[in-house]
């Protein structure tokens, strides 16, 4: 098994990426100079002790003066306070800016996420979205806050160190760098591996979340075929993986680490005897040779720091290069400037075609015209279309060939969200969310009443079972709405689609799933429903539309006949032969045990 | 037992890999601070005028003493971040499987989007705690405490005077800590919140979009978004004091030493190599401290997520096999009697299930009808025990299901659920769900058995029309199957367990009529060798049941075969009676 997903994984350093990520510090530039202006000044600040030790070594101490020696010590005491302000002004600043920013991602992130298309779902597992939002936006955070800054910081100390040891004795500042081509290398080969382990256990770890969500939502499944020994082995597979990617990658930090200390060493063991040899020929102070020595000491932490950075720049860099990947994903189904319907519900289609996978078209060629007011009911073989169909009215999905209007309009040069009030659906699978059932029937348009919620609730006779909930229509409803019955759901539904009054209802399947005592009821509140609308309604059962204006009957991705139910009857045709299936297997017992 | 006491005992395992570790920090350590007294010598000579061929020495020693603790360094690292990695896998693994032992009403009353939390981002500050703090821990520790001996061998009452600042650093270690902790645990509670506001707005995507919610749910991931800043400002607060004064007095204590010392040095108390040593020493004093921050930081936001592990690990699964005894049958030797007697049953308020009695003989069909909320569904659950039942209410062939092995009860049913489930996986994996786990001795399922279920369950036409034909991925990865593709699946799925009692929720509601003549003309063979029982809502399903039961309000209000309640005059002749009227009338040209 290798990783399949999240293999998109860029450079260390990207300047693409990196351009794109400070845009979004843009609307916080005032905080970040005063941010960047403090490390600037802390960062200079840093230089001051080993310059102030070299004072005291080669003139307090030799000339016995206790009063310089106070002047340094004062000095050495605002350098520390200030640069304790500086710190903390910083560290507040930037990680509130860090905040700020992650909240603007995530609503960036989110906010395409609603607008994106039903095709981008079909290829993205809920799990790695979320993914996305959470994780994803969470490791920038870090490049924010300690990342970008510390190598901010970091680069202006390794500056001024270098400056400093140029301008106490350039020649021995010289023997202080000779070590820096080993640095390069060093860092150079940590990077190579680094990145590539870390795109591994990236890779792994979105394979660990996807697996967790999907068993954790499939649970109850999982038990009843007693698949968890399985599952178990599966998961540890994945797991296993992960942990030795990790592994991989741990080698190159314990090596990274001490080969660096290992080169700050030599510099030290260089200068010393280098410099100490001059000391001795007095071609050098001995307070410089302190200096050199202190300053060599914060020279390389700086570095090892960048390297610890790199870490985090790196898990930013692939982050944020997920992120941007998401939020270039075109939206293909755009809202286009143009205006709304009519309002009338007057719907065609003309010369239809779709195929979810290319060259497997799942409708050809589909013409039919519905009346304002007109009720429709689509019949068909399981998988001829016939769901298709309501996606490509919603726009769901666009159409490939042909076109839909409603009330004369193409659909695709209509405002989408005006479109998408034509219509109150009803699905098979009905989706509940967490809240009220008062808000689920609403569905968060506040211009729906309480009143207009307790009509719809009693119209589709939801009433009952939701008065008997306790607080009514204020009740809680769980994650999924798991408490509530496959039948109230339903029912739930159907308030949803009665509360928002469109002009179109669209039912997809949404009879089957109620037992018959219920659909009883319910057919009553279609009724009322329907009135005044047009209806597009898939159903199995041949009886839920026989009362239908008109009748489609879907083949194999063609419209194959239309017509009333009489007509279609007379027609003997598939719908005929449809409906004698379903009066036989009425008549016939269908379940027969041994006699 | 404590949740440290818990998590050490956690650690049992990899005590060899610590020790070892340890040590390797003990070496490093030992070796990092003997540089200084290196350098100290070396400036000692300079200023006594000593020979260059001495310098080479020192030079060659400093290096010496650095490849060697690196190489210590190279060693507890690999074995205590190594380590961790371990404990994470494990304890992964071991939080999956708890999962697993859960039962379904937990499942329906917790978050996925919390639990995913807990096993993501609690677990990885779990990690944190058990390798990086570890590590940093013992090696601040470890180089607090030599350095500060190597200080007081230099100077005693420069190190004091080193020191002043060092009660202030415990109150503010101690001060922060806490109130960090306390912000933590509210953060990481804010991001299960976000976590589940997504989760919910994206898996129901048609929905918004239908309804065009999309402002609303923005408006709610808003909401949830700010509150998660909000809380993360009182944390920046914090920090943003707290590392940078360990800094300053750390700094205070530098100053101190610098002016003091100097003055010692004039004394002719300590030499300026000494000086000079003892500023390193504070300088790598300086570290520790600051680490102890951070390294506090990960102590407190790891134990804060192992207590939010540890409230997962222990839910006690309710339903388990607690109360399985001896001579119970083993797998295979489940006739298929079924029985519930005198079954009330609900979920806290007004019962779902009133006083049901009911008999199943071995091999007979029963049916049950029932309108929306009567309980169907719920009894059947109570069956394969996906919730409990009252003891001595549901028995298999005569044993209490509390009794029976969760192993050898579900291995008997074979349940397709009203809302089923598919993985994103091919459908051959989605029909082998149910089979055991690879092991010696035992057979894989042979590729007849499960195309014989896909047969019987008419899903085999389909699985031609697709080009990877079983090897066709479905879900949120591959294609996505009709409603009823989806549960001719889960049926095949059911069939190949080849199970002794067949339970069916209403399975073939999302079945077109055609299809699902054919399924029940194949199912007949299939229903004749095991106890069957399947809930409908069409008479033309049920009437051939060895009994029908009619459900209403949790009660069974009426019960016999098809021709008794027709006879009857009650509930079922009704509904008899609409669907004959309406097939009438269908059939009416």
């Amino acid at each position: 098994m290798a990783p399949h997903d999240e293999d998109v994984i860029g450079k260390a350093y990207d300047s693409r990426l990196m351009r794109r990520l400070l845009t979004y510090l843009v609307p916080y530039r005032g905080q970040v100079a005063l941010a960047i202006a403090a490390i600037v000044t802390n960062a200079v600040l840093q230089l001051a002790p080993p310059f102030l030790t070299r004072i005291v070594i080669d003139q307090a101490i030799p000339a016995r003066d206790l009063s310089s020696l106070g002047v340094v010590a004062a000095l050495y005491l605002g350098a520390t306070v200030l640069s304790f302000l500086l710190e903390f002004a910083q560290t507040w600043t930037m990680q509130i800016i860090g905040q700020r920013v992650m909240f603007d991602l995530r609503m960036a992130v989110f906010g395409h996420l609603q607008r994106l298309d039903l095709r981008f779902y079909d290829r993205n597992p809920v799990g790695r979205l979320m993914t996305r939002v959470t994780s994803d936006v969470d490791v920038l955070n870090e490049l924010f806050t300690a990342g970008v800054v510390s190598v901010f910081g970091d680069v202006f100390t390794l500056v001024g160190i270098m400056a400093m040891l140029v301008w106490m004795d350039w020649r021995l500042a010289l023997v202080a760098f000779s070590v820096l081509p080993l640095i390069v290398l060093v860092t150079q080969w940590f990077r190579r591996h680094v990145r590539e382990s870390y795109r591994e256990v990236r890779a792994w770890i979105a394979r660990i979340n996807a697996f967790l969500q999907e068993r954790i939502s499939g649970m109850a499944t999982v038990q009843l075929f007693r698949r968890e020994a399985r599952d178990l082995m599966a998961f540890d597979d994945i797991n296993r993986a992960h942990r030795n990617a990790n592994l991989d990658s741990i080698f190159y930090y314990a090596v990274f680490y001490p080969a660096i200390e290992l080169v700050s060493a030599l510099a030290a063991a260089l200068l010393l005897w280098v410099g100490g040899g001059w000391v001795l020929r007095d071609a050098l102070t001995l307070g410089s040779l302190v200096a050199f020595l202190q300053y060599s000491q914060r020279f390389f932490r700086p570095i090892s720091d960048l390297s610890e950075k790199f870490n985090v720049l790196q898990g930013a860099m692939a982050s944020s290069e997920r992120i941007f990947t998401l939020l270039d994903t075109p939206v293909e189904i755009a809202s286009p400037p143009g205006g709304a319907p009519a309002r009338r519900g007057a719907i065609r289609f003309e010369h239809v075609t779709f195929a979810y996978v290319p060259g497997e078209p799942v409708l050809k060629d589909i013409s039919f015209e519905v009346q304002p007011g007109q009720r429709i009911g689509i019949v068909g073989a399981t998988g001829s279309g016939k769901t298709t169909l309501m996606n490509l009215l919603l726009r769901f999905y666009d159409v490939q060939d042909g076109r839909i209007t409603i009330d004369g309009q193409d659909i695709r040069t209509l405002d989408l969200a005006s479109l998408r009030a034509q219509f109150g659906l009803v699905l098979q699978d009905v989706h509940l969310f967490s809240g009220t059932i008062a808000g689920n029937v609403r569905l968060g348009h506040r211009e729906i009443s309480d009143e207009a919620i307790r009509r719809a609730v009693d119209a589709v006779h939801a009433g009952p079972f939701i008065d008997r909930l306790p607080g009514g229509l204020d009740a809680p409803v769980a994650e999924r709405g798991s408490t509530l019955s496959v039948g109230q759901k339903q029912l739930l539904s159907f308030a949803r689609a009665l509360a928002a009054d469109p002009p179109v209802l669209v039912l997809d399947e949404a009879t089957s799933s109620v037992d018959t005592e219920t659909e009883i009821l319910i057919r009553d509140a279609l009724r009322v429903l329907m009135a005044g609308r047009t209806t597009l309604a898939i159903a199995h059962r041949l009886s839920t539309i026989q009362d239908m204006d008109a009748i489609l009957v879907l083949h194999k991705g063609e419209l194959r006949e239309q017509g009333t139910h009489q007509q279609l009857l007379a027609q003997r045709g598939i719908y005929r032969r449809l409906f004698e299936l379903q009066f036989a297997s009425g008549r016939e017992a269908v379940v027969q045990t041994p006699a | 037992m404590s949740p440290a006491r818990r998590l050490l005992e956690h650690l049992v395992p990899y005590r060899r890999a610590y020790v070892k570790g340890f040590l390797g920090v003990v070496a490093a350590t030992a070796l990092q601070l003997a540089a200084p007294w290196v350098t100290k010598y070396a400036i000692d000579d300079l200023v006594a005028d000593l020979t260059a061929a001495k310098l080479w020495g020192y030079a060659g020693g400093i290096l010496g003493l650095a490849a060697v603790g690196g190489w210590f360094r190279f060693l507890n690292r690999r074995a205590i971040v190594g380590v961790s990695r371990e404990f994470e896998y494990s304890l992964r693994n071991e939080f999956f499987a708890h999962l697993q032992r859960l039962d379904l009403e937990y499942f329906q009353r917790t978050r996925t989007g919390d639990l995913m939390s807990r096993a993501t981002n609690d677990l990885t500050a779990v990690r944190m705690l058990m390798g990086p703090a570890v590590l940093y821990t013992s090696s601040t520790v470890l180089t607090f405490v030599v350095a500060m001996a190597l200080m007081i061998s230099i100077d005693p009452w420069l190190t004091l005077a080193a020191l002043v600042p060092l009660p202030c650093v415990s109150f503010f270690v101690h001060y922060f800590g806490k109130r960090i902790h306390d912000r933590f645990e509210q953060i990481q509670a804010q991001l299960s919140t976000v976590s589940a506001v997504t989760q919910e707005s994206l898996a129901g995507v048609r929905v918004v979009r239908a309804y065009r919610q999309e402002p609303f749910e923005l408006e709610r991931f808003r909401d949830a978004n700010a509150e998660y800043v909000r809380r993360n400002r009182g944390l920046i607060a914090l920090q943003a004091m707290y590392f940078p004064s360990m800094g300053l007095l750390m700094g205070i204590g530098a100053l101190l030493v610098l002016w003091l010392g100097s003055r010692e040095v004039l004394r002719g108390r300590i030499t300026i190599g000494e000086l000079v040593a003892f500023n390193a020493y504070l300088a790598m004093l300086a570290w520790p401290m600051i680490a102890f921050g951070w390294v506090t930081n990960l102590w407190q936001r790891g134990m804060a997520s192992w207590k939010r592990m540890l409230e997962v690990l222990d839910v006690e699964p309710a339903v388990s096999d607690a109360h399985a005894t001896a001579d119970a049958p083993v797998s295979g030797a489940i006739r298929g009697d079924v029985e519930f007697r005198h079954l009330t049953f609900g979920f806290g308020g007004d019962p779902v299930l009133k006083d049901v009695s009911v008999s199943i003989p071995a091999g007979t069909t029963t049916a049950i009808v029932g309108g929306t909320g009567a309980g169907k569904s719920t009894l059947l659950s109570l069956l394969a025990r996906l919730y409990d039942p009252p003891a001595g209410t549901v028995f298999v062939d005569g044993h209490d299901v509390r009794h029976l092995p969760l192993r050898v009860l579900r291995g008997a049913v074979g349940f397709v659920p009203q809302e089923l489930f598919l993985f994103s996986a091919t459908i051959a994996d989605n029909i082998t769900l149910g089979e055991p786990a690879p092991q010696a001795g035992v057979a894989r399922w042979p590729r007849e058995r499960v195309e014989a279920a896909a047969a019987t369950a008419r899903l085999d036409a389909d699985l031609e029309s697709f080009p990877q034909g079983y090897q066709t991925i479905v879900g949120e990865r591959g294609i996505t199957l009709s409603g009823g593709q989806k549960q001719r699946t889960a049926l095949a799925r059911a069939l190949a367990t080849d199970p002794r009692i067949l339970v069916l929720d209403d399975t073939l509601s999302a079945v077109d009529t055609h299809t699902e003549e054919e399924i029940l003309g194949r199912l007949r063979g299939v229903m004749r060798e095991r106890t069957s029982i399947l809930v409908s809502h069409r008479v033309s399903t049920v009437r051939g049941a060895d009994q029908i039961l009619v459900l209403d309000d949790g009660r069974v209000v009426e019960r016999g075969t098809h021709d008794e309640l027709l006879r009857l005059g009650g509930h079922y002749a009704a509904l008899a009676r609409h669907q004959q009227l309406e097939d009438e009338l269908a059939a009416i040209s």
